[in-house]
C-alpha cells in the first residue's frame, strides 16, 4: 500500500513501470477469478476431503450459495484466461523481483523488524488504528510479511490446488494428489485460499482508502506522487 | 480462427516446444475459438500435451477406494424407440459401427466387443460441475477396436457419436492410449443403463463429459474443423471448451 522509495518522504517516491503494470494486471485477473470462481461453485456449493465428493456424499460445508448448474461454461472460459494472465503476470513480477533486488530490498524484512517485541508492537498499533506509515515511506514489517506471504505462499497454494483439481496435470504429476490428499481435498484448499487472498486484499483496499487514497492511487497508476526519479 | 491464425499462433509461441506435439499446429484441428479464449484453450492443450508427452497413465486405485454411490447427469435412461427396443433385448441387437478411414468398416456387437483383449481400470472420474468419484470400469481399448476396423494412417481424430444426439472428437494422442476404452462393465457388473449402457467411453486424462455415454458409431477421419461448429465436439457449440484436461 505504501509506495517504495529511495528512503525519500512519500512526495518523492515511485513505483517502478513494471510494479505497477504487472499490480494492475495482476488486479484485473484475480477480479476475473474471483467472479469465475464463485460462478464455477455454484454447480456444487459444498467442500469435501478426500478424493470424491458430491451431492450423494456427506459435505464438511455446505455453502449459503445457491445452486446453479447453468453457469459453469463462460465462468470455465474466464477462469482459465485469467489464470493464465495470473501466473504469466506473476511469474514476470517474481522474476523481475528478484532480478531487480526488489525482493530482497524492498519486500524483505529486516531481521530487527520481525523480532517479536518489534512485531507486537505493530501489531498493537495497526489493532488501534494507529497504523501510521513508517516515515520514510518504506512498507513496514507487517505489509512486507503480508506480500511476501501472497507472494510466496498464497498464490502458489491457489496455483497448485487448481492443477491438482485438472485430470491432465494430475495423470503427468500424481504427486499433486499426494500433496493435498486429494482431488477434493485440493477443492477445499483451493477455496480456502482464495477466500485468504479476499480477506488479504479486503485489508489492502481499506489501508489504500484508510491512508491517503488519492495519493496511493496516483502512486500506483501513474507511479509518481512528486517528481522523484524512478527508483529499481 | 483459421487454420492460418492457428499456424502464426504456434510460430509466435516457437521454442515452446517441439510443433509436432502441439496439436494445435494439425491443420484438421477442431477450430480454436476466434476470442482469447482460443488462446487460453490452446495454451492449455500445449501445456498439457509438453507435460503428458510421454502419455502417463491416469491414476487407478484399489477396489476398496470404489465410491458407494457414483452419480450420474445428463440423459440417464434415452428415451429413443430403437434403445428402448435394444434395451428390451438385453442389448442383444445392439450394434456398434466402426467407419471411416478405416479399411474394414463395420458394425461390432456387444458380444462381438467383449471378445476382444479386456481392461479393467479404477479411476477418479472429475466432473466439471465440481464432483468426483470413483469406478472401476470393464471394456476394449478403443485402439483395439480401431486396429480391429483397420484404421488408416491418414486418420487423425475419432468422432464417437451416441444414442442421445452428443458427439465429441478426439485426436489420436488420446483416443489409443491404454486407458481410453469402450467399457461395457461398471462395478464388476454389466454397465448400468444410467451409466450408458451398452457401452460408453472412458477418457481418464479429460474431464467427465469427454467420457460419452450410450455410444452409437465411431468414425475415424482426417479432420474435424468441418463437423458441426468446426469445434471438434457439441459441448465446444454450447461453449465448453474440446479439450477438457483441466
Amino acid at each position: 500500500m505504501m509506495i517504495e522509495t529511495t528512503g525519500r518522504p512519500f512526495s518523492r517516491a515511485r513505483h517502478p513501470a513494471w510494479v505497477r503494470l504487472t499490480h494492475w494486471t495482476g488486479a484485473a485477473a484475480t477480479l476475473a477469478l474471483m467472479v469465475s470462481g464463485t460462478a464455477i461453485l455454484l454447480a456444487l456449493p459444498k467442500l469435501f476431503w478426500g478424493e470424491t465428493g458430491s451431492n450423494s456424499a456427506p459435505a464438511w460445508i455446505t455453502l449459503p450459495l445457491p445452486v446453479d448448474l447453468e453457469q459453469t461454461g463462460w465462468a470455465r472460459n474466464l477462469h482459465f484466461l485469467a489464470a493464465w494472465i495470473f501466473v504469466l503476470n506473476g511469474a514476470a513480477y517474481l522474476a523481475l523481483a528478484l532480478l531487480r533486488g526488489h525482493l530482497r530490498r524492498r519486500l524483505l524484512p529486516a531481521p530487527a523488524e520481525i523480532k517479536p517485541r518489534a512485531l507486537a508492537g505493530e501489531i498493537r498499533d495497526h489493532l488501534r488504528l494507529r497504523c501510521a506509515a513508517p516515515p520514510t515511506g518504506r512498507y513496514n514489517a507487517l505489509q512486507k510479511i503480508a506480500y511476501l506471504g501472497v507472494l510466496l505462499v498464497l498464490a502458489p497454494l491457489i496455483l497448485l490446488t487448481g492443477l491438482t483439481m485438472s485430470p491432465g496435470v494430475t495423470a503427468a504429476w500424481p504427486e499433486l494428489f499426494t500433496l493435498f490428499g486429494g482431488r477434493q481435498s485440493a477443492r477445499t484448499i483451493h477455496f480456502l485460499s482464495a477466500f485468504a487472498m479476499v480477506a488479504f486484499l479486503a485489508i489492502h483496499i481499506w489501508q489504500v482508502l484508510a491512508n491517503r487514497p488519492v495519493t496511493l492511487m496516483r502512486g500506483m497508476i501513474l507511479g509518481r506522487a512528486g517528481n522523484a526519479e524512478e527508483t529499481r | 480462427m483459421s487454420a492460418l491464425t492457428r499456424r502464426r499462433l504456434v510460430l509466435g509461441t516457437a521454442g515452446f516446444g517441439a510443433a509436432g506435439l502441439v496439436g494445435g499446429c494439425d491443420p484438421g484441428a477442431p477450430q480454436l475459438r476466434p476470442n482469447p479464449y482460443g488462446l487460453s484453450d490452446w495454451l492449455t492443450f500445449a501445456g498439457q500435451r509438453l507435460l503428458l508427452a510421454r502419455q502417463p497413465l491416469a491414476r487407478e486405485f484399489g477396489p476398496e477406494a470404489i465410491s458407494a454411490v457414483f452419480p450420474t447427469i445428463n440423459t440417464t435412461d434415452p428415451d429413443d424407440p430403437a434403445y428402448r427396443r435394444s434395451k428390451a433385448a438385453g442389448f442383444s441387437d445392439w450394434r456398434l459401427p466402426v467407419t471411416g478411414l478405416v479399411a474394414r468398416p463395420g458394425a461390432f456387437s456387444l458380444a462381438e466387443l467383449k471378445a476382444m483383449p479386456a481392461r479393467t481400470q479404477i479411476t477418479l472420474h472429475s466432473c466439471e460441475q465440481g464432483w468426483s468419484a470413483i469406478g472401476q470400469w470393464t471394456g476394449v481399448p478403443l485402439a483395439q477396436v480401431l486396429a480391429a476396423a483397420g484404421m488408416r494412417p491418414e486418420a487423425r481424430y475419432v468422432v464417437i457419436r451416441t444414442v442421445d444426439g452428443w458427439w465429441d472428437s478426439y485426436d489420436l494422442f488420446d483416443a489409443l492410449h491404454p486407458q481410453t476404452i469402450l467399457a461395457y462393465g461398471m462395478n464388476g457388473a454389466d454397465l448400468p443403463v444410467a451409466h450408458g449402457a451398452p457401452v460408453r467411453l472412458r477418457v481418464e486424462r479429460q474431464l467427465g463429459y469427454k467420457s460419452l455415454k450410450y455410444l452409437s458409431s465411431i468414425e475415424a477421419v482426417d479432420r474435424v474443423d468441418g463437423i458441426g461448429h468446426g469445434r471438434g465436439s457439441m459441448v465446444a457449440g454450447l461453449g465448453f471448451s474440446w479439450y477438457a484436461g483441466i
